[in-house]
């Protein structure tokens, strides 16, 4: 196998902090390198000095043979090394066309060749079997699309090598298989793939070898067929996370919660579910298909157009958040960093805001209390700051995700309800945060856990329903959980939606 | 959790990221600059100088004490100026020389008439979801015609003595003015930095969603800003009428950029969530001494302008600087 990149004893610190030591990374043509390990264990690090964002200290990179020194993504883009960010944000007014001939349009004379882009475009879309019309714009694509769209604009740059940074997180299983799909095409057009995920039961289905760096080492490097994912794990942290989807003896008692017959236009439609006390209650589906609106209806974010919800027995019609919150339901969002964080402020800051109000005096901020609360709640939950002051961007998404938990849990709720609370999060964390959920209803609370990632919803909840289009479609005891009936329910019933054809 | 330097940096980026620094840099900014007008200008430190910088910078001290509150939430107020106008009439009518009216009307009305107006503002933005740009822009219009038609365009002269007295008069030695901006700015950082209704403006303009999914009244927070802008402004208005002795519906234009200059050169961010009050006073402070130094020097007021905007860019680049030094620093 030829091999297109080698990065040799590549040292990076930051303030004085040591990130990478020496670390080695090979890249060979046509095959899918995993790229593991816990978040700070220095993978983004290792790939932002390969496109050029950062500079490493010491250490030679080698690219088809010839040293280079990549000192901007402009470069590194030249030098044939593309990057699919985990975060797009394309420009969502412009075309699939215009983004993908961004910066090196067909012009003459100044004036662009719209046709002939929209041409050349979809040849490229054709090639990733993405049935789209070129003049759709970015603004409405699905997550899924746009990732494909980055793909094949990569590949119009002629990329030799493709990093992906988690690109499956945002996506549902079926658009999943699309991308494997787009990821062996490259492979056949002999192009390196570095493939950054969290989710370790893909990786068999997708490498050819696997990476893991731990605390900045390169700990090993080997074939996909040689790693289990236990061992993966093990690599990763170097302990034994006994079960990744850790057991729990609690008792499920008499209804908490009940919605009944919730409708809202456009999002959901009778929608009826209880709630016990001290249960998990997962609930899956694919992306659209209603339960981030239901749960933040119930929340209070939303009013439904018609249906009640009853908690405890009285009717609870929250109307804004607030009415939840003091009925003691906490709503962990899904992106943390668009509806659960003051990205500006520090930890303590959006860890007490939900308390501030209940603290103060004569309007006046309590610090005295609230930075003992705050204090307090950041050991139990093992927060790794450098202080209550330490700005919450700073920090680490699995860190992120527990400042928002440790501001809800102030709130002292009963109901607690996690929206996707694994997303991006490395195995450590996601660790801590099924041993929370699993505390929280040791103790009596209550829980609805909304997750896209069907063995983690299995694997931690009592009871499962399943959501398609705006209507439940079923519901499933610990006894008959099973990953396929879940797929048929969420499935849509009708043909899957497609674009028009160009 | 360490007691070490970055934890130092931390708190200090927590009162607004890079801020400390910048508050820092720029006060030492500042001080150079009374320095050298010092220096240059022999007329600069007399009393009566400084007297006049300090009643020149009190009423767009006050305007810009306001308009950091909307900004930290992530607004603007493009109003202030106009409301200046209607709040130096109304509050000039209850002060004519044949009124009997005891001194106290004329100041509830310049902040009833302010916090009016203001609360406008603030129901179009929070309540129907208008574009702060859009609606306070529609208020300076609509304000600025409705004062210019009740007046007929005609100042009102010929005020009570005790209303003259308000901004001419001095109180332990300071003129009157320099106290009403002290106390607003008092009044403004406490209120900023100690109660929750301060926190929650921060983090409004920090994370709008986030705030309201935490159970905060985002709505009512913002209808209050807009309210409490409109009624400095209000106060303001009064100030200014019995500085030039009448109610002058013409006055007040382009106050609002002068209001955000200040607040942008004392580390407020356009984009909302930090900021704080006693970096506005530095930059109030620093645009009144360059004033100064320009009437003193006998320049043009159109020179002013030009150096006005120069500032504002200078300063908004050493704010990026000092917010990125703070962040790698902390990474």
């Amino acid at each position: 196998m030829n091999q297109v990149l080698n990065m040799e004893n590549v040292r990076k610190s930051f303030s004085g902090v040591e990130v990478l030591h020496s670390v080695d990374l090979d890249l060979y043509a046509g095959e899918v390198l995993a790229l593991i390990g816990e978040n700070g264990a220095g993978k983004s690090t290792m790939m932002k000095i390969l496109m050029g964002i950062e500079i490493p200290d010491s250490g030679d990179i080698t690219l088809l043979g010839k040293q280079v020194s990549i000192t901007n993504t402009a470069q590194a883009l030249r030098l044939g090394i593309a990057m699919i960010h985990q975060e797009l944000y394309p420009i969502p007014e412009m075309t699939i066309a215009e983004n993908l001939f961004l910066g090196r349009e067909f012009a003459n004379f100044g004036f662009v060749n719209i046709r002939k882009q929209e041409r050349e475009t979809i040849k490229w879309l054709q090639k990733m079997d993405l049935d789209i019309s070129p003049k759709t714009k970015m603004k409405d694509l699905s997550v899924s699309e746009t990732q494909i769209v980055e793909i094949a604009k990569a590949l119009s740059y002629g990329s030799q090598i493709v990093v992906m940074d988690e690109p499956t997180s945002a996506i549902t299983t079926s658009e999943v298989n699309k991308l494997f799909e787009v990821i062996q095409l490259l492979k056949s057009e002999k192009i390196a793939v570095v493939y950054i995920s969290h989710k370790l039961d893909e990786l068999p289905l997708i490498a050819d070898r696997v990476q893991i760096l731990r605390d900045g080492k390169s700990i090993t490097t080997k074939k996909i067929s040689e790693l289990s994912v236990d061992d993966m794990i093990r690599y990763m942290v170097n302990r034994e996370i006994s079960n990744v989807y850790p057991r729990c003896n609690n008792k499920i008692g008499e209804t908490v919660m009940e919605v009944r017959a919730l409708s809202r236009k456009g999002e959901f439609d009778a929608v009826s579910f209880k709630l016990k006390k001290g249960e998990r209650l997962g609930i899956a589906g694919l992306m659209g298909a209603g339960r981030t609106e239901i749960v933040s209806t119930i929340f209070g974010d939303r009013r439904a157009d018609s249906g009640d919800v009853y908690f405890k027995g009285k009717k609870l019609n929250a109307a804004k958040p607030s009415d939840a919150i003091k009925r003691k339901i906490a709503l962990i969002t899904e992106d943390r960093k668009r509806f659960g964080l003051n990205l500006m402020g520090t930890s303590k800051d959006n860890i007490s805001i939900c308390i501030d109000k209940r603290e103060s005096m004569a309007g006046f901020l309590n610090n005295r209390k609230t930075n003992n609360f705050v204090d307090q709640i950041i050991e139990k939950l093992s927060i790794k700051v450098t202080s209550r002051n330490q700005i919450v961007e700073n920090l680490s998404g699995g860190n992120q995700q527990k400042v928002v938990l440790a501001k809800w849990l102030l709130t002292e709720p009963e109901i607690i309800i996690f929206d996707e609370p694994t997303r991006g999060i490395d195995v450590g964390a996601k660790s801590e945060i099924y041993n929370l959920i699993n505390d929280l209803v040791l103790q009596g609370k209550s829980t609805i856990i909304i997750s896209s990632e069907m063995p983690e919803l299995i694997g931690i909840s009592d009871r499962i329903i399943v959501m398609s289009q705006g209507r439940i479609k079923g519901e499933l005891s610990r006894e008959n959980f099973s990953q396929e009936v879940i797929m048929q329910l969420a499935a849509h019933s009708e043909e899957n939606q497609h674009h028009q054809p160009a | 959790m360490s007691n070490e330097p970055i934890s130092r940096l931390d708190i200090a980026a927590k009162i607004i990221p890079g801020n400390f620094l910048r508050q820092t840099g720029i006060f030492w900014a500042f001080l150079v600059l009374c320095i050298v007008m010092a220096i240059s200008q022999p007329a600069f430190l007399t009393v009566p100088n400084i007297t006049n910088i300090l009643k020149q910078i009190s009423i767009n001290g006050i305007l810009a004490v306001g308009m950091t509150l909307v900004l930290i939430s992530g607004g603007i107020d493009l109003s202030v100026g106009s409301i200046v106008a209607v709040s130096c009439v109304a509050s000039a009518y209850f002060a004519g020389a044949d009124s009997t009216y005891p001194i106290i009307i004329p100041f509830l009305v310049a902040l009833a008439v302010g916090g009016f107006l203001g609360a406008i503002n603030g129901v179009g933005i929070a309540y129907f979801g208008l574009a702060p740009f859009i609606m306070t822009l529609a208020m300076l219009t609509m304000a600025r015609g409705l004062v210019l038609l009740v007046t007929n365009a005609r100042p009102i002269f010929n005020l009570t003595r005790p209303f003259i007295n308000v901004s001419n008069t001095f109180f332990l030695g300071l003129p009157n003015l320099i106290w009403y901006f002290l106390i607003v700015l008092i009044i403004g950082h406490i209120l900023l930095g100690k109660t929750v209704f301060g926190k929650w403006t921060y983090a409004v303009g920090g994370n709008e969603a986030a705030t309201r999914l935490s159970g905060v009244d985002v709505k009512r927070v913002k209808f209050i800003l807009y309210s409490i802008c409109g009624a400095l402004a209000g106060l303001a208005g009064l100030l200014l009428a019995s500085r030039i002795t009448s109610g002058n519906p013409r006055v007040g234009d382009g106050y609002e950029l002068d209001a955000i200059a200040a607040a942008v050169i004392g580390g407020v961010s356009m984009a909302g969530g930090s900021g704080s009050i006693l970096g506005v006073l530095i930059g109030v402070l620093i645009l009144g001494v360059i004033q100064n130094g320009f009437d003193i020097l006998g320049l043009s007021t159109f020179y002013q302008q030009i150096m006005k905007g120069v500032i504002i860019l200078f300063a908004v680049l050493v704010d990026i600087r000092a917010k990125k030094n703070i962040k790698s620093r902390l990474s």
